[in-house]
């Protein structure tokens, strides 16, 4: 996904004069394509994310288009304050890849895995939030990146995952996609989340119990009309993201669930990162599993919510799923 | 090396001109109007801001988007008045603006942003300008206009990571479209600046950085022209003017005076000592 996103940039650069790269301390030979032929538009300026997001921003007001590439959780928590007020409060069009988002980078341990980067950029007002589900999905984004109006954030997973979408889900910003329907539980997903979703909802079906997906690739702003139109037809609802419970795409939802008052009870789940550090290192799957971000605790959680729908006994938590 | 070897004389007292006081004049009114505002921080500012608007910046204030503007950003945002009163007197904006500062349907507030005519970025908190104006020099080189970049810093915003980080930046891009010019009164919020975080040897840091460094009175207005006029001083540096400011500047009261970096509740007595303290200055 992270080659598929700069070799977009690559390209717009080629047809849109407006595209700058700005980096920081990439990996030799980062864009080098790029680099050669356009040399005045790329930057690489060394390990400074504020001063980085600043100089976009300066490039901004003068109606230029920098996409701005480094590890997401140095482009979101060490520049933060310059994230929102050069580049939300001005509401300008710089769009920041940030790499790894979520746990891509287990071996190298929580310093590097952005687990908060979605619930930190939904908080800033004019920004935009979206988290591709593979590399054709990432593509479709980055088109749709050059002429949004406000600055954008885009979450570029790990290369080589597997691709879920494609281009019968037109990609659209601000756009939820309803997969699969479904009439009994509803399976919520953003970013990579998508694959192991699709996989519970085929074997929750071949269960009998007709289970939807719904994708989510823009968090923010959120599809308020698809998703609640969706939640509307089922009686269980299970979000599934890879990243902290609070605040990303689980709490999103479960904000504008409760806001719209639907007339019946819903039974509600975050799969996520339970509000902790990881203690460990191994590799981006296995940190999704222990954390239950898996195919089985999707099916798990949906069945335990299920058999109690009706029931006033209470629900009794899979290991897996955390209690926060 | 440095190009002005003379240390400045910070015991000289500069007297002010009609202008000068003037402007100051338009502060304490304003003021007077709103009985808040960061007092100190903007008395320091007004020769540096005067004289860039009378002399050096190209600008329309009928058309403040001009493209072939100078652009100049006040990073520390908190001097404010002296720029609104500037701009105001320029005709970016009509008078009455400046009697609902901070207001609730005023169009100026306490920290200056875009939507007022002639302010180039939305700054309050401080680090920020720097960067963008390497953003912005960047550009001009790029489109290769004529047009250049001024950054206001104060000496407390010196202390953040990011006026550094941008320090070596600008100077690696070799940009002599932009020049920082540094407001040091030599007093932050907490107190004298060489207590809270010294920057000395201050010069030397900057030029150390990559800027050509000049340090002059930054109340001497024939020797903030000559400074302003010179800029670029070299063809391939930034350029970096260290002006020597009075905080408080222009009344024996507020001068040196840290209840007055900002101050809110002034009363009808403490507006009468103001004026009266500028006028016999």
């Amino acid at each position: 996904m992270r080659k598929a996103c700069l070799d977009m940039v690559y390209e717009l650069a080629r047809k849109d004069k407006r595209v700058f790269f700005i980096g920081s301390d990439l990996g030799i030979g980062t864009l080098q394509k790029f680099k050669d032929e356009m040399p005045e538009r790329f930057f690489m300026e060394g390990i400074s994310e504020a001063n980085m997001v600043g100089m976009a921003a300066g490039l901004a007001m003068e109606g230029k288009i920098p996409y701005v590439n480094t590890i997401a959780t140095f482009l979101t928590r060490r520049c933060f304050e310059q994230v929102v007020i050069d580049l939300g409060l001005h509401n300008l069009n710089v769009r920041l890849l940030g790499n790894g988002g979520g746990l891509v980078y287990a071996p190298l341990g929580p310093t590097h895995e952005a687990i908060d980067d979605i619930a930190i950029m939904r908080t800033i007002p004019h920004m935009t939030v979206i988290a591709p589900a593979d590399a054709d999905e990432m593509r479709r984004v980055m088109l749709q990146s050059l002429d949004h109006k406000g600055p954008i954030y885009v979450r570029v997973a790990k290369g080589g995952d597997p691709i879920v979408t494609n281009d019968r889900i037109p990609f659209e910003i601000g756009k939820a996609f309803e997969i699969r329907p479904g009439r009994d539980a509803l399976i919520v997903t953003t970013g990579i989340t998508l694959k192991i979703g699709l996989e519970a909802a085929t074997r929750l079906r071949s269960e009998g119990i007709n289970t939807g997906v719904l994708h989510v690739p823009t968090i923010k702003p959120l599809d308020y009309r698809t998703i609640v139109g969706c939640a509307a037809e089922v009686s269980v609802i299970v979000t599934v993201e890879e990243h902290n419970i609070l605040g990303g795409l689980g709490g999103a939802v479960a904000e504008i669930v409760s806001e719209a008052n639907l007339p019946t009870v819903k039974r509600f789940k975050r799969i996520g990162i339970p509000d902790i550090f990881a203690d460990k290192y191994g590799s981006q799957a296995s940190l999704m599993r222990d954390f239950g971000i898996t195919t089985e605790n999707i099916i798990a959680t949906i069945k335990n919510l299920l058999r109690f729908q009706d029931s006033s006994e209470k629900l009794i938590e899979p290991e897996l799923v955390k209690e926060i | 090396m440095r190009n002005f070897p003379t240390p400045v004389d910070k015991t000289k007292t500069i007297k002010l001109d009609e202008r000068s006081k003037y402007l100051r004049h338009r502060i304490i009114a304003t003021l007077q109007a709103t009985r808040r505002g960061h007092v100190g921080a903007a008395l320091s500012l007004v020769e540096i801001l005067r004289v860039l608007y009378d002399e050096i910046l190209r600008y329309d204030p009928t058309n403040p988007q001009w493209p072939d503007r100078d652009r100049c950003i006040l990073s520390k945002g908190h001097g404010c008045l002296a720029l609104y009163v500037v701009l105001q007197d320029k005709g970016f904006f009509p008078e009455q603006e400046l009697w609902r500062f901070c207001e609730e349907d005023g169009l100026l507030g306490g920290h200056p942003e875009v939507k007022v005519p002639g302010v180039e970025a939305s700054t309050g908190s401080l680090g920020h300008g720097l960067p963008i104006g390497i953003g912005l020099a960047l550009h001009a080189r790029h489109e290769q206009a004529n047009h250049r970049v001024f950054v206001i810093v104060g000496d407390g915003e010196c202390n953040e990571g990011s006026v550094w980080e941008a320090a070596l930046c600008a100077a690696k891009h070799r940009l002599s479209n932009l020049t920082v010019l540094i407001d040091y009164n030599q007093y932050q919020s907490y107190g004298p600046t060489r207590d809270v975080q010294n920057l000395e040897p201050f010069a030397r840091k900057w030029e150390a950085f990559g800027f050509v460094v000049r340090e002059i009175d930054g109340h001497d207005v024939k020797a903030l022209q000559a400074a302003f006029s010179a800029v670029p001083l070299e063809v391939n540096k930034p350029t970096a003017i260290i002006c020597h400011t009075l905080k408080g500047k222009g009344m024996s009261c507020t001068e040196g005076n840290m209840k007055w970096h900002h101050k809110s509740g002034i009363s009808d007595e403490e507006i009468q000592q103001l004026q009266e303290a500028l006028e016999v200055y």
